[in-house]
């Protein structure tokens, strides 16, 4: 479904990724691990589009898309989170999921000044999917609050959920669990196994919870220093002396 | 503390001093060919120096002013109350722009002359607001350029009539486009800037315009400005003493009622009151439309929106595009009823007024907005008594608003969104 060769990322004299190659099958979870700096978000923007990658090729679902506009890659059906939550703090919760549902809305302006039955038949339909997501996550009580003012765990949740609504094909979480105290972990932990389980989604992970990875990933790769260290099954990276290595220093 | 608190009111006294000093404590006088400079009256020097010890003792005690102030519950008759629930809260908000409508319509019919040509004025300034409030308030896109979409609006009435003898109702949507093609043309070149930047770029487009219209003498006669604008008419029937074009009635002979020169300016005031009501529906559905809702995710946060798929091009365009359909509406209306138009009404000062109305009321509340430029408008008419103090008075308004609510007279409230639960 996705496939990275090659990928590399030079910031001035700094090869930030070097050689990255990615495959992700449809309904896979694939975890990307390494130390900080490794360049693990490096290869998420350059995935994503806001990096326009040095070397390499991303090819998904057939077609090239290094280099295309951001915008237009979350289009094809390639949605991300980031590190640190970017919500639309002073929007309510139920326009954060509205905002992302644009591409699905009738955007004519003339059409939503007169209301037309197209519009209003797709601003419904919107309006029960980000409903159907809130209830999914736990936040349909809460739909008319500030995002902003939530607790921080469910900014977490309100992010996953406002990626579904685009009905995305591929899922990219950077750090999904970072701040999270172990019970918010474990529910996180459920709803991505139920995304890829229910909805059919790939997803790619970048996560330092050790448990998380190990737990939910069919496949890892490892990076250190932005090479490619390793990759494969939970049980084969748990084994790997080059990762423990990395991780854990020469013994 | 203790010492330090003096210290920084020393500093404040001592600049109170170096500011009023030199424009209160000295006179230039004429005599003859010189100008000599003389001390002021005794009684100006003491009353700087008294200011200035005031300042000083207001900056030394300040926590315990604000704390007196604090303790004074009748001040503040809202102290007590609970917070009024959401939805109670903008069905008070719909009665009292219905309200204030209906009010308007009422308004020319009871009151002086005067006061409905200051009334037309609000109204523009309300149009403009309200345009304005679309790119910094829900888009977060500082222009400081504004006027200049105000100009064309109004310029291009005035050249029409001039050149091609065009009316006013043909005018209105030919200058509200042509601002808004003036807003996609700015829009291009500041898509990437943010904040600062923005506002510098803009700031220098708002002058390029008024410079020119000011030395583009052959066109737009430069500073002598373009006069003889028409009036609008009611269905081919004019609201002057005599007909001035063919084919045309005359609005007191058709009716058959006495000739009067208010009927012209209630007709104007009329017409504007229309427009800024169009106007405030049209933005307010925007604010819940698809397009709405990308402005404030772009102002909220741009990498998020891009990453859902909103491309930041089409977003900008369109606020900026909007933004200035609405001062071109404003312009033509202006071009109309002063029937005069020259570069000196589209200076910078327009387009800062026009933001502090924005800021004043509460960056992206409509009503707020309103009640804004209904105060900035008329405020400084009814203080005309004081005349050179106005902006002093003005000034000090700003100061006190941005030290009691940052946010506005009205913040802007988020509209509560009805879910229906999903199996």
């Amino acid at each position: 479904m996705l496939e990275v060769q090659n990928l590399s990322m030079r910031f001035g004299g700094l090869l930030a990724v070097d050689g990255v190659s990615l495959d992700i099958q449809e309904r896979e979870i694939v975890s990307i691990i390494g130390p900080n700096g490794a360049g693990k978000t490096t290869v998420f923007n350059c995935m994503s589009g806001f990096y326009k990658p040095s070397g390499g090729k991303i090819i998904f679902e057939g077609k090239e898309v290094q280099g295309k506009p951001d915008y237009k890659i979350s289009r094809l059906g390639m949605v991300r989170t980031f590190q640190h939550v970017r919500l639309f703090t002073q929007m309510s919760v139920v326009e954060n999921l509205l905002v992302a549902q644009h591409r699905h809305l009738n955007t004519n302006m003339l059409a939503g000044l007169f209301g037309t039955p197209d519009y209003k038949r797709r601003e419904q339909k919107a309006l029960d999917r980000a409903a159907y997501w809130l209830e999914r996550v736990g936040l349909l009580d809460l739909a008319n609050r500030d995002a902003g003012n939530l607790a921080y765990g469910q900014q977490r949740r309100l992010e996953i959920a406002r990626c579904m609504v685009t009905e995305p094909k591929l899922l990219m979480l950077d750090e999904p669990a970072a701040g999270l105290n172990p019970a918010e972990t474990k529910e996180l932990n459920q709803l991505i196994v139920s995304l890829k389980e229910d909805y059919n989604v790939s997803v790619v992970l970048i996560e330092h919870d050790m448990s998380l990875v190990m737990d939910i990933s069919d496949r890892i790769n490892v990076i250190n220093q932005g090479c490619p260290l390793a990759s494969g099954t939970p049980e084969e990276i748990r084994q790997n002396d080059d990762v423990i290595k990395a991780y854990l220093g020469e013994a | 503390m203790a010492a330090k608190n003096y210290r920084h009111a020393l500093f404040c006294a001592i600049v109170t001093l170096i500011i009023s000093f030199p424009i209160l404590g000295f006179n230039l006088e004429a005599k003859g060919i010189s100008v000599t400079l003389t001390g002021a009256e005794t009684s100006t020097v003491i009353a700087v120096v008294l200011a200035a010890v005031a300042v000083f003792v207001f900056q030394a005690y300040r926590d315990s002013f604000t704390g007196l102030l604090g303790k004074l519950p009748r001040l503040n008759p809202l102290a007590g109350r609970e917070p009024m629930e959401q939805a109670k809260k903008a069905k008070l908000e719909s009665w009292i722009l219905t309200g204030i409508v209906v009010l308007a319509l009422f308004w020319p019919f009871v009151v002086s002359r005067g006061s409905v040509d200051l009334a037309t004025l609000v109204l523009i300034y309300i149009m403009l607001a309200l345009g304005l409030n679309v790119v910094v308030g829900l888009a977060g896109l500082l222009d400081l350029g504004y006027v200049a979409f105000y100009a064309v609006g109004a310029y291009t009435f005035a050249l029409l009539s001039q050149y091609t003898g065009i009316s006013f109702w043909m005018a209105l949507p030919i200058g509200a486009l042509l601002a808004a093609l003036f807003g996609l043309m700015l829009g291009f070149p500041v898509l990437r800037l943010r904040g600062d930047y923005l506002a510098i770029v803009t700031l220098g487009f708002g002058e390029i315009i008024r410079i020119l219209l000011n030395n583009w003498t052959t066109l737009t006669g430069g500073p002598n400005g373009i006069g003889g604008i028409p009036e609008p008419t009611l269905f081919g029937m004019e609201f002057g003493r005599r007909v001035k074009e063919e084919g045309n009635t005359s609005f007191h002979e058709t009716f058959g009622i006495a000739y009067s020169g208010e009927h012209k300016v209630i007709f104007l005031y009329l017409i504007a009151l229309v427009l800024a009501v169009i106007t405030a529906l049209i933005i307010r559905r925007f604010m819940r439309m698809p397009v709405g809702r990308a402005w404030e995710a772009l102002r909220e946060d741009e990498i998020a929106a891009r990453s859902l798929g909103l491309s930041r091009t089409a977003v900008k365009l369109s606020a900026f595009t909007i933004g200035a359909f609405f001062a071109g509406f404003a312009g033509t209306v202006f071009a109309s009823k002063q029937g005069f138009i020259s570069p000196e009404s589209f200076v910078f000062l327009e387009s800062a007024i026009i933001l502090a109305i924005v800021v004043l009321g509460g960056m992206g509340s409509q009503l707020g907005v309103i009640l804004a430029a209904i105060a900035v408008t008329i405020l400084p008419e009814l203080a005309r008594e004081f005349s050179e103090y106005r902006m002093l008075i003005f000034g000090a308004a700003m100061v006190l608003m941005m030290i009691w609510r940052p946010q506005g007279l009205l913040p802007m409230r988020r509209i509560h969104i009805k879910l229906n639960r999903q199996e």
